[in-house]
């Protein structure tokens, strides 16, 4: 009898533990089926998290759902992959299940997607985020050089640091005692390139405003963002910025009656109050012509870095209490960048030491941006992290 | 004064301490009917994501407040039945449960993902008292359940040591074999108890939902919170009053790493100082699983072990 209720208790626990494993990783198994359209495309997204976040994962889809509408296609999800070395299965299964286009939408989907790159010359494959000297020897990479890369891998990126610029002026008018502060996730290039036009944008309205950083080493924990969002409140700042990828600082800045400045998506209602505005991507356009030469027989292996020119980085709608001044200066400024007549690192730059980085008049050259590892004058806080 | 940076990280500390003492709470009462449940972190993100939906569709924080509690309370029974009723191995059908809990709570949260709580718990005001130096801000401008939890934990102090069914409890975990001389129904005890400390678990996730983080981002939501509680009674050696001090203090040390940014204090990496509650919680689970140790530490004799009668 006794063994009998062991027996039916291990049965369960396990049935539990099964039914557990079930539900927690989905993917939506919509097979992509050519529609009416002149296209034997098929294409597959693959994310990091779920397309509902309302953050990066969220604004990525509305840009699939864009292609599709525009192409009249389906393209597939696989959601919730985490971005590590096992990635590489679920890239190596969409290419045998006869995929040949596969977006992969995080930063540490790169070296797993080379790998199947590699094995799959038939199968196109974009890397958002992402930079191939990393894949290369001299960058960390498995590969020996550029000309070792798979011919059939490119990656797909934007010029965020536009937007926060802009974003920055908001902020830095919004502020009623010059301190701003910013919850940042990792000391990255992307991120430090983020806090400094951040900084430049608000200094170009307020050159005595101030932003000082926390380093939360997490791209998506609301605990965590929330907390340090709270101590940068705590030590004074009326405004907050972000780098990451939940509304945690707004809803801690509403809480406190302070202003927010988000991130990836249009998320007025976390925080009606406290928002000010956000940088934001508009992926549509840039699915859509990608898909279209793939369709067309070619596979683009560049390193695309789009902007507000072209439209892939755009900045959200204003907050109620970003007064009309405010708007038209920012609009006017956004044209500005549109036009190419202006760029947010623009000399005199200086780094927080003092220490001159760009002379007067002097613009900053792409690699420069995508290594920058110092702050500007008037950030607080660590580059290093 | 009352806009030191290290007076208002105090005053959060005291706030982020309450899912801290209701969740170590409910395992100390779990516990000390010499059940242990390890499945806290599930049960606190299924009740967290039932408060959201419950108040997200009513418009009623209260109103999720009760059916988080009430959701944690039958993930509880869930381990009575199997810990107690078919006397499974303790530890397994814990991990199971927090495996289990948070795959449901992340399908219960699919609707969920990417809004916000609008209405949330908002910290109350003492007028005059909220505005004075140090202690205004760290005692008098929290919210209601914060100043609940205070209560219920120094009410359940009362109650396990000052109380007749309180020592029933403490003897269950003790020393079964005696309370079953008694007349008394050990099983029955232990469901009541396992039930009751789900339900403050499950307060404990609501509040963390409608007052701490106001947005559902899956397992991300709890952090490790339930793992840390579980460390905390042990800290605390099962009584209640020490649990409120050692919440405060994890509540410091969680906050910590960004106030010692804030003040450009940078001598002691970040990233060292948040694990920190996790190296703690890490040494005292493996207190808590090795029975020799436990029993110095205070714990209940009979913790995790299945009470059978015919086997005296």
């Amino acid at each position: 009898m006794k063994k009998m209720w062991k027996l039916a208790a291990l049965a369960t626990t396990a049935s539990l533990l099964v039914a557990a494993c079930g539900s927690s990783s989905s993917s939506s198994d919509t097979t992509a089926a050519p529609a009416a359209a002149a296209t034997d495309v098929k294409v597959a997204v693959v994310y990091l998290g779920v397309p509902d976040d309302k953050g990066w994962t969220y604004q990525h889809e509305q840009g699939i759902l864009d292609l599709e509408k525009n192409l009249g296609i389906t393209v597939k999800r696989v959601e919730n992959v985490a971005d590590n070395a096992d990635s590489e299965k679920t890239f190596e299964q969409l290419a045998s299940e006869g995929y040949n286009l596969i977006y992969a939408t995080s930063f540490g989907y790169g070296a797993p997607m080379a790998n199947v790159a590699a094995k799959h010359p038939d199968v196109c494959f974009q890397w958002a985020t992402g930079a191939k000297f990393l894949l290369t020897k001299d960058g960390g990479g498995a590969f020996t050089d550029f000309a070792a890369l798979p011919a059939n891998l490119g990656t797909y990126f934007g010029a965020a640091e536009e937007a926060r610029y802009l974003s920055g002026m908001a902020a830095g008018k919004a502020t009623k005692n010059n301190k701003l502060g910013y919850v940042a996730a990792f000391p990255i290039p992307e991120v430090l390139r983020g806090i400094n036009a951040f900084t430049l944008g608000a200094q170009s309205v307020n050159p005595k405003a101030t932003v000082q950083v926390a380093w939360t080493k997490t791209w998506f924990d609301p605990t965590i963002e929330k907390q340090a969002a709270e101590s940068l409140l705590d030590a004074g700042a009326d405004v907050l910025g972000q780098h990451q990828d939940t509304t945690a600082a707004g809803v801690a800045a509403e809480a406190k009656g302070a202003k927010w400045v988000g991130y990836n998506s249009d998320v007025k209602e976390a925080a009606p109050a406290a928002w000010l505005t956000a940088p934001t991507w508009n992926w549509g356009p840039y699915y859509t012509k990608t898909t279209k030469t793939v369709a067309d027989g070619t596979c683009p292996a560049d390193e695309y870095y789009g902007s507000m020119a072209d439209g892939l980085v755009t900045l959200a709608s204003f907050g109620d209490s970003v007064d009309a001044d405010t708007q038209t200066a920012i609009n006017a400024k956004a044209e500005e960048i549109k036009a190419g007549t202006f760029a947010p690192f623009t000399g005199p730059i200086t780094d927080q030491d003092g220490k001159e980085i760009l002379k007067a008049g002097e613009k900053a050259e792409i690699g420069q941006l995508l290594s920058m590892s110092f702050f500007v004058k008037g950030v607080i806080g660590s580059a290093k992290g | 004064m009352n806009g030191n940076i290290w007076v208002l990280a105090s005053a959060d500390s005291v706030a982020i301490a309450t899912t801290l003492i209701l969740a170590a709470l409910g395992a100390l009462f779990t516990e000390r009917a010499g059940v242990l449940n390890l499945g806290i972190e599930g049960i606190l993100l299924t009740s967290a994501i039932s408060s959201f939906l419950a108040a997200d569709s009513s418009g009623s924080i209260w109103l999720g407040l009760i059916v988080g509690s009430l959701v944690g309370a039958l993930l509880a029974g869930i381990h009575a039945v199997l810990s107690v009723v078919l006397r499974a191995n303790q530890i397994v059908a814990g991990l199971a449960l927090v495996i289990f809990g948070t795959g449901l709570a992340n399908f219960l949260g699919k609707p969920a993902e990417g809004k916000t709580v609008t209405t949330i718990i908002k910290p109350l005001s003492f007028g005059p008292l909220s505005d004075i130096p140090l202690i205004g801000p760290i005692v008098f401008r929290q919210d209601p359940i914060t100043y609940a939890s205070i209560v219920i934990a120094i009410v359940s102090s009362l109650y396990l040591f000052r109380s007749r069914p309180g020592l029933e409890l403490r003897a269950t975990g003790d020393d079964p074999a005696t309370v079953d001389a008694q007349g008394l129904s050990v099983a029955s005890i232990r469901i009541r108890y396992t039930l009751f400390g789900g339900l403050l678990v499950g307060l404990g996730g609501s509040w963390l939902m409608l007052a701490q983080s106001a947005a559902w981002h899956q397992a991300a939501t709890t952090n490790g919170v339930g793992w840390i509680a579980l460390a905390l009674v042990v800290f605390a050696g099962w009584r209640p009053m020490r649990l409120i001090f050692g919440a405060i203090l994890f509540g410091f040390t969680l906050q910590l790493p960004f106030t010692l940014q804030a003040e450009q204090i940078t001598f002691i990496p970040s990233a060292l100082m948040q694990m920190l509650p996790y190296l703690a919680t890490l040494i005292a689970l493996i207190a808590l699983s090795r029975p020799s140790t436990r029993n110095k530490l205070g714990a209940p004799k009979s913790l995790g072990i299945p009470f059978v009668r015919d086997e005296r």
